[in-house]
């Protein structure tokens, strides 16, 4: 099954025909495979964590599984993470692991053709992109797909090792 | 379908194989070689003859091969054709460990470390090859060589049918090894009313004329031959008047091990259709889903309360039930990781045989309470510390035969091993009859290795000096013991299981340690305390007391150290807001509450916001999904459906205070 996206520029260039959830983020439309996600849920309480980077919300009950929450807004650096009754975490599940991800909304489903797909721009070190993995076309939208994978070894979950020994 | 992938099945071959290796070890070590007992020896033939099946089937050759050699072995000793002595146990025994390292090799898919297997195999073979050389000598050579044919006389047990054995079949088999000629003593046969279908009246004597191996016929029966009386002598052929004569005078000298026939008890009830086996991930899946139950249940009570009592009583009354069922339904599914300790107390008859071998000292063990239920993760976690007491014990405490007869005691040691449960805890107890601790010697070696102590110590404080860390007494270092990790090592373990190990000694009269453990690793005794907007737990058992502190108790040390004075004690003082780095609304100390907690021996004073209440909590795992958080232990669900944290008080304790002598 799902192949993790890979980490080449190569085969990044050529994203294979799939579906995305796409979601906003300060503005943006964003898009994750939709084979990684779990489920989508209201944002509510969550139990901080002590000495967590900021972007790591701390930690909810999920069906009685403790479960990790980043805000996706604090970890991309945009600047107005609120909290609002459309505030939603869309429930990642990467390797063996379970993630909430904080995210402004969530919009469509869409599915990408490679056509639709393009590398992700160079913006020669002032921007990080290495979440990215491509910009989808659909309709005049611009969809910025991302990395999961890469995002919460970031984060510091200890999801890339793991994923890096599933691919061997 | 191209084939059926066996690899599915290789599991349940390991685990059985494991099993079966287990159970051959403990037979080994009950089997008196003097008297070998029939049933113990059938035991450890048929484990033997399962793996060997087993690996056959599935295709590890060189497992199935190297089985097969001791499997000869056990046969040629179980039919009496060898006798048992004590040096064949223990090549028996170290047979079986090199089995399970080959076995342990193949279901890692490792490429097996040959060299110890092999050793063994020749040792085997070497074995065999002399018992068919020596004592028996030309009998025995009747035995093996293809005889003119064997006179087998097969009368099964009446309730042979029940246990799915079909004599025809094996008679039917009998005759594809060469002319048997098959008369039916039918004499136990009732009138036919009287007649139950289901019983086994007949008997069989079989001539059987060719060049079977024994072995081959003694196969055939090796399913039934618990249920049956079977005798295979020789036939006695005309020419050969030498064999006819050596065989009954074989049968003679070395008699059969004490025959089943004669209706000697079973040594031990098998339940074996009473249990099934459960992936222990289905039953931690069955443990959370019914502690949401518990939670969900708490939810609903906490909306019904709001709701008017006149209108509100049915709903009351139902959720009443739900509670109770709910509690039942938690206790039911949390006994279902309950495993007996003799779990982790059957490897020390292995361990205790080997190792006074090996001291050259004599030691009888006693076990009791082996029933005694605990949880399946704890009773993994204390093999380890309890080996390395019963270690202790056999190299420090036990003294030679001869020291023990010149102190006027039995030449034999004694070690026991007690599990009890005491409340919600049980008990572990390793005595020991040695000598006793030393108290003078304990004190001068605490003193060399730069340990605080006195000579006005009470003995008890004396021996807790064992537990310090890198104190090791022994006069000089063995390889069965004193490598520096002692005592310490297994005090931290048991205290990280949540429990506690206690010490007493008697000089000359032996030592006694005991570890008081909680029944589960899965439930602690929490104080759900406030630190600004966040609930954690801290566990009971390292909580000493708490109390509001007065301003005077307070004082500050240096620039930013804190100390609690309580009972002319100066403890340090970590504000649990400022440990976890929380946003918490500063207060001076007095003005909230100290929980005073204790771990490996040391004193802090925690400041929390407030006390919330007792309870029980499931703990939960934050690595399965994130990290492991520096001094947190896990997680659990209120009853509100939030997350709170648990505070590993021995971490804070070590790193507090670390930092403080820093």
């Amino acid at each position: 099954m799902q192949a993790p996206p890979s980490a080449s520029p190569a085969a990044s260039a050529a994203v294979p025909a799939a579906e995305f959830l796409t979601f906003t983020l300060g503005g943006e439309e964003y898009g994750v495979d939709i084979l990684k996600v779990q489920e989508i849920r209201g944002y509510d309480t969550v139990t901080r964590m002590p000495g967590a980077p900021d972007f790591m919300k701390g930690v909810i009950n999920l069906r009685g599984t403790i479960v990790p929450v980043i805000d996706l807004r604090l970890k991309l650096r945009l600047d107005d993470a609120r909290y609002d009754a459309f505030t939603v975490m869309v429930i990642l599940s990467v390797g063996q692991r379970i993630v909430g991800m904080v995210v402004d909304g969530v919009s469509d489903v869409v599915a990408l053709d490679a056509g639709d797909v393009r590398p992700p721009p160079e913006f020669g070190g002032a921007i990080d992109t290495r979440f990215i993995t491509g910009l989808g076309t659909r309709d005049q939208r611009m969809i910025i797909l991302l990395d999961i994978e890469k995002l919460l070894s970031a984060a510091d979950i200890g999801v890339l090792n793991e994923a890096v020994a599933q691919a061997a | 379908m191209a084939g059926i992938d066996l690899k599915r099945f290789h599991r349940a071959f390991f685990e059985e194989s494991f099993e079966g290796l287990d159970a051959m070890e403990a037979a080994l070590l009950r089997l008196d070689p003097a008297q070998p007992d029939a049933e113990t020896l059938n035991g450890i033939f048929r484990a033997a003859h399962s793996i060997k099946g087993g690996a056959g089937t599935f295709g590890f050759a060189a497992i199935s091969e190297y089985t097969h050699v001791l499997e000869t072995l056990l046969d040629e000793m179980r039919a009496g054709r060898r006798a048992i002595c004590a040096a064949d146990v223990d090549l028996l025994l170290r047979a079986s460990d090199a089995l399970r390292g080959l076995l342990q090799a193949a279901r890692d898919e490792r490429v097996a470390e040959r060299s110890v297997a092999d050793a063994i195999h020749a040792e085997l073979t070497q074995c065999l090859q002399g018992a068919a050389s020596a004592a028996a000598g030309k009998a025995a050579a009747a035995t093996t060589a293809p005889a003119a044919g064997w006179a087998i006389h097969f009368a099964p047990h009446p309730g042979l049918f029940a246990s799915g054995n079909d004599p025809l079949r094996i008679l039917r088999e009998l005759a594809t090894l060469g002319d048997a000629r098959i008369s039916v003593r039918d004499a136990a046969l009732p009138a036919f009313a009287a007649l139950e279908p289901e019983t086994c009246y007949l008997a069989w004597d079989i001539e059987l004329r060719g060049a079977a191996e024994r072995a081959a016929v003694a196969e055939l029966f090796a399913w039934v031959e618990d249920e049956c009386e079977l005798r295979i002598e020789p036939l006695a052929a005309g020419a050969d008047l030498a064999d006819a004569v050596a065989a009954p005078a074989l049968a003679a000298a070395v008699a059969p091990p004490r025959a089943l026939a004669d209706g000697a008890p079973r040594s031990e009830p098998r339940g074996d259709g009473a249990s099934i086996r459960i992936a222990t991930a289905k039953i931690d899946a069955m443990i959370d889903l019914v502690g949401e139950l518990v939670i969900t249940q708490a939810m609903l009570q906490q909306l019904a309360d709001r709701l008017d009592p006149a209108t509100g009583e049915v709903l009351q009354q139902g959720l009443a039930q739900l509670d109770r069922n709910t509690r039942l339904l938690q206790e039911a599914v949390m006994s279902t990781r309950m495993l007996p300790v003799e779990a982790v107390f059957s490897r020390f008859p292995r361990v205790v045989h080997d190792l006074a071998a090996r001291l050259g000292k004599q030691v009888r063990l006693h076990s009791s309470g082996e029933s005694t239920e605990l949880d399946k993760s704890m009773i993994e976690k204390i093999a380890d510390p309890l080996t390395h007491l019963v270690r202790n014990s056999l190299d420090h405490g036990i003294e030679t035969a001869a020291a023990r007869v010149a102190a006027g005691k039995d030449a034999t040691g004694t070690l026991t091993l007690r599990a009890a449960h005491q409340g919600g805890h049980i008990v572990i107890e390793v005595a020991d009859d040695g000598r006793g601790l030393d108290r003078a010697r304990i004190l001068a070696k605490a003193a060399e290795r730069g340990i605080a102590c006195d000579a006005a110590m009470s003995d008890a404080e004396v021996w807790q000096l064992i537990f310090a860390p890198g104190f090791s007494t022994a006069e000089q270092i063995t390889d069965v013991s004193g490598r520096g990790v002692g005592m310490d090592v297994v005090k931290r373990n048991i205290e990280a299981l949540g429990g506690r190990v206690e010490l007493a000694s008697c000089p000359g009269q032996g030592t006694t340690v005991t570890i008081r453990l909680p029944l589960t690793l899965a439930i602690v005794d929490g104080m759900s305390v406030a630190v600004g907007e966040e609930t954690f737990i801290l566990p009971l058992s390292a909580i000493v007391e708490s109390l509001q502190p007065q301003p005077e108790q307070i004082k500050r040390v240096a620039a930013q150290g804190q100390v609690a004075r309580v009972r002319d004690e100066y403890l340090p003082l970590v504000a649990l807001h400022e440990w976890f780095a929380l946003p918490a609304v500063p207060r001076a100390a007095h003005e909230a509450i100290l929980v005073i907690v204790e771990a490996e021996g040391r004193k802090l004073a925690l400041q929390v916001d407030a006390l919330l209440g007792q309870q029980q909590v499931v703990i939960k795992s934050l690595e399965t999904h994130y990290k492991r958080v520096p001094g947190i232990s896990g997680a659990t669900i209120l009853g509100d459906g939030r997350v709170a944290l648990i505070a590993d008080v021995g971490e804070i304790v070590r790193l507090a205070t670390r930092a403080a002598a820093a």
